[in-house]
């Protein structure tokens, strides 16, 4: 009905000059109006121009007191010509009042009165409150404020310094309107062509396609979100890392262990028992299996000797060793402890030269912060063979990580309890424009892997890193919470690209 | 890792020149030490009480904290560190300690009583004769002290040091082990005499030395040392006596070091007296003092011995990767303090005798002698051999990828023919063959096979086509080759890797489908940019004959068109069978590697 009013109007007159007025002739809604406007413009079937105007609409307050008087005048009311108690006043004014006002709002209206009467009636001499008696002063007063709050109402004009006063008084706002101005459109049809949004079914079996117009597409915006799920980006990046190791004929070590005894953790690996690293500042001690129940025992002596006294060329550290530390169970504090085992077990048979690799969760008792979590994932690659040297660990550090996009290395010596040479890695970090420490690395000690009964010319060359510590690079994220745990924002995970390290 | 603060000035006079930061960060990369941070004293005490930072002054010394490996107990002064890096720059030779030759008698003696091996069985000690402090030594003493105590000595755990002016006290010592009430002195700092269990509830509000108390707060009697006048010199590991208190005037230092773990002990003593004889009349000498146990043994220390070690000039090569002569290896070992002296044997294998000074505890094993050699020849100057290793074709590995992430939003793929009619490929899609693309077989057994796709698109309606019943809507989608003719190819035609998705329901899913492309781009990290901007993609309508006039459009990335989609004209999805609306979407992956 209102899209017909408008095109049919504009047929026959040049514009519509106010869509508020236009609306008030034909006795259709104003919105319902504004809305089709809108939707004739959005096809250019009419040009439409804003009007805005500003107008006074009366608050809730000014519209009580447009029906029922305001205040100060209800107040005088109140007063009989003989007077009045100041108790009785109360009881008379809000008696007054219709019934269906609450009980607060009428005594809050009482206080309005009474408060206009101190400032203003009483200057005019309405009434005279004495300390207990009230009483008339004039016989009759005109309310002024309800009759100008009716004018308002009526769209009548009120000199501006009435609607300044209303408008301190807090019983009329401005609004302001808006409405159009509408003429014919570049598009103008007496009447619409349904527009179409999509191609439907029904469009080719009827085979009205031909005939369909539409709506114009906005390519500015983006199309409807997909719906799917999606991968962690952690474990994206842990995926592209294996297929790196598979691809440098790496074979998986199998980790899903997280309880280790200190012994695989730390003795195996030559950590001597008085190691910062076995505080329990930094290792997490288990109460509940507390200790380990079997170790192979002809290896655990061999352990203890080399600790204690040396043997294979080394002095030892020349301390009493504990059976009862080496027992203790813990979180284990990095996948090398798997490594210690399959490096002995590996020792148990005739020597085969092997790769190996894993990334998986390791445990530290450390305080969280941005870049440390109690758990996080490590990564770790060792090749066992005999001839290796250190430029066979420089050798293999730059095919790993040039993968990783990182071909800038170079390497720091260090000091590892079980590593020896020991080398820490660093990368040139184009972005940062400094170089950063991105993994440790180094060769296994005699002390370590004689004792497993591998042979004295086989050595084993290793390094690890963390897996976040590179995904935090590539995704420039600064926060490791922000990466992994539950605070992670699921967003982060749904925006987050395919991973492309080594491609 | 430790850490160890020096004033940078005295640091590099000490080295006989000065670095920029960077030459000296340089230096500190090559031989294994990290500069961690550099800072000013008031820097550090500002950051303590949390004041706000403020620029330094030019007149405060600046502070490097140098980060030292955990077992170069000899790096943890100024005097170890400034010794290493010169000896390592080849301006110093290795020195010689001696333990200076005094006759028994004469000897300072420490008798250690039966009871000390109930609480802490261990003591050696040492003397450094006509030391002279000034300010600067004299902390750098205390500090060692400091800083062995909390890393080896495992806070005062397994050692503890004790150092005394001899000036103030008398041999013969005794070690002995008493019950507290039995234990009276003045403490350090204090000016009043305590027992030592009243000594013990006292120090407990001491900051410093409470963590201290738990190790031997629980044991009957408490260990202590006496001299001859039954003057307490230490209660071992908390407090020293007052009477003894070494001060900058002090000549002549007794050191005693008690101990849970003998071999830790040693270190320690021997730290302490090698870094400081430097400041001895005698330089590089120290006096010995002889421990005699319960049982009769007695012992002279500091056992200030060389510890020889038989390495083989091949084991050092093999390690490092570098074929390196004899007397070069002995070069680079003399850079870091080790001495070496080599020999042929009848094999005519060369070999060498190591010898470790008491400076150098941490060399175990000969495997530490060849990364000192790897250290002093340059890590980064070691040539790397490289392992046979495979790499992947990326445009394949890519494909796998981009395949599982449209797989992961619910499009089901499908795998197609190469191969397609004349028809097909051309009129059945509406366009027009301008001959400029595709690859026409010239024998085909049927019209099935005459020309090699140049889009999937007649593939993917053969398929839903052929799926006419399939429940609606239908998602599918292929990552695939198409052939177009390419004149700078040696055939003169090319594959090119594409992907191609298709929605079809009751209505054709255009915008689903304009979705799927925005998809796309984001897992393939390409931001969407305002229409011009040549940094990531934006969308643009087009004009192509498969697709319905109005609800098509071209995608641009990086300024190139690299793919298109609409929804099927009508009359294409005539021409295929296809009852229900259709859009579809064509994308060149190749340019997203």
């Amino acid at each position: 009905m209102a899209e017909e009013a408008v095109l049919g109007y504009l047929e026959k007159n040049e514009e519509i000059s106010d869509s508020g007025k236009f609306a008030e002739e034909k006795g259709i809604n104003h919105d319902e109006i504004v809305n089709i406007i809108k939707s004739l413009n959005g096809f250019r079937l009419v040009d439409a121009q804003d009007i805005k105007k500003e107008r006074w609409v009366l608050t809730s307050e000014g519209d009580l007191y447009a029906k029922y008087g305001s205040p100060e005048v209800q107040l005088f009311s109140a007063v009989p010509p003989e007077g009045i108690t100041r108790e009785e006043l109360q009881r008379v004014f809000t008696s007054r009042l219709p019934d269906d006002l609450e009980e607060k709002l009428k005594s809050s209206i009482y206080k309005i009165g009474s408060t206009q009467h101190s400032k203003k009636a009483i200057k005019n001499k309405w009434i005279e409150m004495g300390k207990s008696q009230v009483s008339r002063k004039v016989q009759h007063v005109d309310d002024k404020v309800r009759y100008l709050l009716i004018q308002i109402q009526n769209g009548e004009v009120v000199s501006s310094e009435d609607i300044d006063a209303l408008k301190r008084r807090k019983l009329i706002s401005s609004q302001i309107w808006k409405g159009y101005s509408v003429k014919k459109g570049p598009k103008y049809a007496p009447k619409r062509k349904k527009v179409a949004t999509d191609l439907t079914r029904e469009n080719l079996q009827r085979g009205d396609w031909k005939e369909l117009e539409f709506k114009e597409y906005n390519f500015l915006a983006k199309g409807q979100p997909t719906e799917g799920g999606c991968l962690h980006p952690l474990l994206k990046v842990r995926r592209q890392i294996q297929m790196i190791f598979l691809q440098m004929g790496f074979e998986e070590m199998p980790t899903n262990n997280f309880v280790e005894s200190s012994f695989w953790n730390f003795d195996a690996l030559f950590q001597p028992q008085q190691h910062p690293a076995r505080d329990s500042h930094d290792t997490f001690f288990l109460k509940e299996p507390s200790t380990t129940r079997r170790l192979p025992e002809d290896y655990v002596e061999r352990v203890k000797r080399v600790h204690e006294s040396g043997g294979y060329g080394s002095r030892g550290y020349g301390y009493e060793w504990k059976r009862e530390e080496a027992n203790k169970n813990l979180l284990r504090t990095h996948t090398t402890a798997v490594s210690s085992r399959m490096l002995y077990a590996l020792a148990q048979g005739p020597f085969a030269p092997k790769r190996y690799y894993s990334i998986d969760r390791v445990f530290r008792n450390e305080a969280v912060d941005r870049t440390h979590l109690a758990e996080f994932h490590q990564i770790e690659g060792l090749i066992c063979d005999r001839g290796l040297t250190l430029g066979h660990l420089i050798g293999v550090l730059h095919d790993f990580f040039s993968r990783l996009g990182m071909s800038k290395l170079k390497f720091k010596p260090a000091y590892n309890p079980y590593t020896e040479p020991s080398m820490e890695i660093f990368s040139y970090h184009e972005g940062l424009q400094k170089w950063v420490e991105i993994g440790n690395s180094g060769m296994f000690r005699p002390e370590m892997l004689l004792p497993m009964g591998l042979p004295e010319d086989v050595q084993v060359i290793a390094w690890g890193l963390s897996l976040e510590r590179p995904t935090m690079i590539l995704y420039g994220i600064d926060n490791i919470r922000d990466l992994f745990g539950h605070k992670v924002d699921l967003s982060l995970i749904k925006r987050n690209p395919i991973c492309r390290l080594g491609l | 890792m430790p850490t160890v603060s020096v004033g940078r000035d005295r640091l590099f006079q000490a080295l006989g020149r000065t670095y920029t930061e960077e030459e000296f960060e340089d230096l500190c990369f090559k031989f294994g030490i990290e500069l961690d941070d550099v800072t000013t004293e008031k820097a550090i005490i500002r950051k303590e009480r949390h004041l706000e930072e403020e620029e330094p002054s030019e007149d405060e010394e600046v502070i490097y904290k140098i980060e030292v490996p955990a077992n170069r107990y000899d790096l943890l002064c100024l005097e170890g560190l400034a010794q290493a890096l010169r000896i390592f720059n080849g301006l110093d030779p290795v020195p010689t300690y001696n333990v200076a030759s005094i006759n028994k008698e004469s000897m300072l003696k420490m008798h250690v009583k039966a009871e000390t091996a109930k609480v802490r069985p261990y003591v050696v000690c040492a003397v450094l004769r006509g030391i002279t402090f000034d300010e600067v030594r004299y902390n750098s003493f205390i500090d060692l002290q400091d800083r062995l105590h909390q890393n080896i000595c495992r806070r005062r755990t397994l050692v503890a040091i004790g150092t005394h002016d001899l000036d103030t006290i008398e041999s013969p010592f005794t070690y002995e082990a008493l019950p507290p009430p039995q234990i009276n002195f003045v403490p350090l700092k204090q000016t009043k005499n305590f027992k030592a269990d009243e000594l013990m509830e006292f120090y407990k509000s001491d900051l410093k030395l409470k963590k201290y108390l738990h190790i031997i707060e629980n044991s009957p009697v408490f260990p202590v040392i006496y001299d001859r006048n039954r003057t307490v010199l230490s209660l071992p590991p908390i407090i020293n006596g007052a009477h003894s208190a070494i001060s900058l005037k002090t000549k002549n230092v007794f050191i005693e070091c008690t101990a849970t773990d003998l071999t830790k002990a040693n270190i320690v003593l021997n730290t302490m007296v090698t870094m400081f004889s430097v400041y001895c009349e005698r330089k590089f000498e120290v006096e010995p003092v002889q421990v005699i146990y319960p049982d009769g043994k007695s012992y002279i220390c500091p056992d200030l011995s060389l510890y020889l070690m038989a390495v083989p000039l091949s084991y050092i090569t093999s390690a490092v990767g570098v074929p390196l002569p004899a007397h070069e290896v002995a070069r680079l070992l003399n850079k870091m303090q080790l001495y070496a002296k080599h020999s042929v044997s009848e094999k005519s294998e060369t070999s060498f005798t190591i010898s470790v000074p008491p400076t150098r505890s941490d060399i175990l094993h000969p495997c530490d002698v060849a990364e000192d050699v790897a250290i002093a020849y340059g890590y980064n100057e070691i040539p790397k051999i490289k392992f046979p290793s495979l790499k992947p074709q990326p445009l394949n590995q890519f494909s796998d990828l981009i395949r599982a992430e449209i797989a992961m939003v619910g499009y089901t793929e499908v795998l197609t023919w190469i191969l397609c009619s004349y028809k097909e490929n051309f009129t059945m899609l509406n366009r027009e063959d301008d001959k400029s693309t595709a690859a026409i077989n010239g024998n085909p057994r049927s019209a099935d096979f005459e020309v090699v796709r140049t889009s999937l698109m007649p593939g993917i309606l053969k398929t839903v086509g052929h799926n006419k019943d399939h429940p609606k809507p239908i998602k599918i989608f292929e990552v695939g080759d198409v052939v177009l003719l390419n004149e700078t190819k040696d055939v003169g035609a090319s594959n090119r890797r594409h992907l191609a998705a298709l929605y079809c329901g009751a209505t054709s899913g255009f915008e689903l489908i304009h979705g799927l492309v925005d998809r796309i781009m984001e897992v393939t990290g390409v931001p969407f940019v305002s229409p011009g901007n040549n940094t990531g993609y934006y969308i643009q309508s087009s004009d192509e004959p498969e697709f319905l006039p109005g609800r098509q459009a071209s995608i641009i990335y990086k300024g190139k068109e690299i793919g298109t989609f609409g929804i099927v004209h009508p009359q294409v999805l005539d021409n295929f069978d296809i009852p229900d609306p259709c859009s579809f979407v064509e994308v060149n992956i190749e340019s997203f590697l």
